[in-house]
């Protein structure tokens, strides 16, 4: 059984602005039943001012989905259409008071339609893929790398799971779980090495710099790594060149931490952040 | 809580009072271990004789050494399995269908990848096997054939005998998954020619915990957990007396009220389901209609999702059960009705009905009341039509 919050369950027993407008300003319509669930979304927009005066929802889905598509429907009513263009799926799941992970891609649908209603509106054919620039990866439920990579970035998901939570890709015959993760895997290392130019091309960093960098590499670098062995780090504290870290999990008195700490955590920030760096263990 | 209207009986049932109190001794004073050597240990063991004898009853064994009391169905199946292709280790072909319960599917699943070849027979579109498929697939390397009594989420019934039949003419060990069966139908093991059957307490009004194993006399047999000399060496760990008490007590009402209980559940399912069908347009019954448990209905209802039909149900304390993507904990729908071929629109939405002695025709009533409405709402909601 799920656990859902107080807000689904209402939202899913009492949905609001369920139904369809006649002649809609802007349609949205996204899912299908094989996937097992579709969105309808109708819009009334004012052409003037360009403000959402009604949004009514048709969804065939679990309750999640339609809690889902009741609570994007309250969101966009009285904003304008590119103030509604700013809302994410994870601004969906908030608005929810949370979904289980599993869920994830009723919020991910929700975001979905409000794209193609106001692609729509903008005078675009309902949802056209842009051909030759994303491809499909999961063939079962037509997940393509474009909507994954999204699905990462909005959502700083860092596991194969956590995209077939959020996408649905991978979670039926898991032929492409190899390719999502290659993807996964080639997201995060270009984060990760995203400002490294800055070193490289030879500028000091400012302190500001090195601390902000520093955290980014130990997040999305060094982390994920330790975290695949039951371990974990946390930074302390950067006092210049000096960098304290503290080990976590099963790091945490492993006989080979010194060896983690030197050979891995101080190289790798030595290699992306800046060759002075020193690390210490903090034991506390 | 207020009063369940308990219609989910496939995946678990009520213990029966008597069964309570049968097993209630075991779980107070009568705590000793079976295998002690003083009385007030060693005398608990004629009481797991006694329910071994009354489990054998219930399916007609010859013999109640023929039974094994284990932990669940789920570890009788891999008892069976497993047994059997330790017990014949130069061959590596494994024969079962492409519905069974996830304890024999995803076992056979899981040998394939430590060099087993499997085949998976195909169902028609009433669920039914095809004997002349299961013929075919027979060679030389076959060692098992295992095929499901009773299908858990259809209630098809399948041609044991005539397999089991087949199997033996080829000199192949065969296995059923008897545990939606047992207790619904009327079986007899010295009419039926199987090697090993799975069974399990908690489907027929017994505790949750404990399952059995019939292996026919003078079959092969290498036990799945070595440890200790119980259950003949077969089983290893101290029994779990309660348990097994309370499934023997559970076995002797099965078979005493059978009869009576079958013709009841029938009527009250009948009900049910001809409302259903009648009432609300766009409905379908999954699996075929006479060759089926007396328990069960799956019909599926177009254009809606099972999950929202369960809480839905469940707002209105109706307990039922669906073969919905969103109600299986993955993306995928029920491996059952997919191989029925049933069409997607009518996939998600399917809901499960499993009756018992224990429901009346007011639930049923009830039940039917609500369910209409429920469908109503969701359709409304929903942007297919």
């Amino acid at each position: 059984m799920w656990d859902y919050s107080e807000r689904v369950k209402e939202l899913f027993k009492n949905p609001r602005n369920v139904g369809e407008i006649e002649n809609p300003d802007a349609v949205g319509d996204v899912g299908s039943i094989i996937c097992g669930d579709a969105l309808k979304l109708t819009l009334r927009v004012d052409k003037k001012t360009e403000v959402i005066k009604d949004a009514k929802f048709k969804t065939f889905g679990c309750a999640s989905a339609i809690a889902s598509s009741s609570a994007l429907t309250e969101m966009i009513k009285g904003k304008t259409i590119s103030e509604a263009a700013k809302i994410t799926n994870k601004d969906i799941a908030q608005y929810l008071g949370g979904l289980p992970d599993e869920k994830m891609h009723c919020s991910i649908m929700g975001m979905e339609a409000l794209e193609a209603a106001i692609a729509n509106y903008r005078g675009a054919k309902p949802i056209k893929r842009e051909a030759g620039k994303e491809r499909v990866v999961c063939e079962c439920f037509g997940v393509t790398d474009k909507k994954i990579i999204k699905a990462i970035s909005q959502n700083q998901l860092r596991t194969v799971e956590g995209i077939t939570n959020y996408t649905k890709a991978g979670g039926s015959c898991g032929k492409c779980r190899p390719e999502i993760e290659k993807i996964l895997k080639e997201y995060w290392q270009k984060e990760a090495t995203k400002n490294v130019p800055l070193e490289a091309g030879g500028k000091k960093l400012t302190n500001l710099e090195r601390i902000s960098l520093s955290q980014r590499i130990i997040e999305n670098e060094i982390k994920p790594k330790l975290k695949a062995d039951g371990g974990d780090i946390e930074l302390v504290d950067i006092d210049r060149n000096k960098v304290y870290v503290k080990f976590l999990g099963t790091c945490l008195g492993c006989p080979s931490s010194g060896i983690t700490l030197k050979g891995f955590v101080e190289a790798k920030l030595k290699e992306l952040v800046d060759s002075q760096i020193q690390v210490y263990e903090v034991r506390r | 809580m207020k009063n369940v209207v308990y219609a989910d009986n496939n995946a678990t049932t009520k213990i029966a009072p008597e069964v309570f109190e049968a097993m209630k001794p075991f779980l107070t004073t009568q705590y000793g271990n079976p295998s002690s050597m003083h009385s007030f240990g060693g005398s608990v063991a004629k009481y797991i004789e006694e329910a071994r004898e009354k489990v054998a009853g219930l399916i007609g064994a010859s013999d109640s050494s023929e039974i094994v009391f284990t932990g669940c169905g789920t570890e009788s199946d891999n008892t069976a399995i497993i047994s059997t292709l330790n017990s014949y280790p130069g061959k590596k072909e494994i024969i079962t269908t492409k519905v069974e319960h996830p304890a024999v599917l995803n076992l056979c699943m899981h040998l394939e990848t430590t060099g087993y070849r499997v085949t998976y027979l195909e169902v028609d579109s009433e669920g039914l096997i095809d004997l002349e498929e299961l013929e075919e697939a027979i060679s030389d390397e076959t060692v098992l054939i295992s095929i499901m009594y009773a299908n858990n989420e259809t209630g098809v019934i399948f041609p044991v005998r005539e397999a089991a039949e087949i199997a033996h003419s080829r000199g192949i060990i065969f296995h059923t998954d008897a545990v939606q069966a047992a207790g619904k139908l009327d079986f007899n093991l010295s009419r039926l020619p199987v090697d090993l059957l799975s069974l399990s307490a908690h489907k027929i009004h017994g505790p949750k915990g404990v399952g059995a194993l019939y292996v026919k006399k003078g079959t092969r047999f290498s036990p799945f957990i070595v440890g200790g000399h119980q259950e003949r060496s077969r089983r290893g760990g101290t029994e779990n007396v309660a348990s097994i008490v309370g499934f023997g007590a559970a076995a002797e009402l099965e078979k005493k009220n059978r009869k009576i209980d079958s013709v009841k559940i029938k009527n009250l399912r009948d009900k049910l389901e001809d409302y259903i069908l009648k009432n609300i347009p766009k409905t379908r019954l999954n699996g075929h209609r006479q060759k089926r448990l007396p328990n069960t209905s799956n019909i599926s209802f177009e254009n809606v999702e099972g999950e929202s039909i369960l809480l839905l149900l469940d707002e209105k304390n109706i307990a039922a059960s669906s073969g919905s993507a969103c109600t299986s904990g993955s993306l995928t729908p029920s491996h059952v009705l997919k191989s029925m071929g049933t069409p997607a629109s009518f996939i998600q939405g399917s809901v499960r009905f499993s009756l018992s002695r224990y429901n009346n025709e007011e639930e049923i009533d009830y039940i039917n009341k609500n369910i209409s409405e429920i469908i109503q709402r969701l359709r409304d909601i929903s942007p297919f039509s």
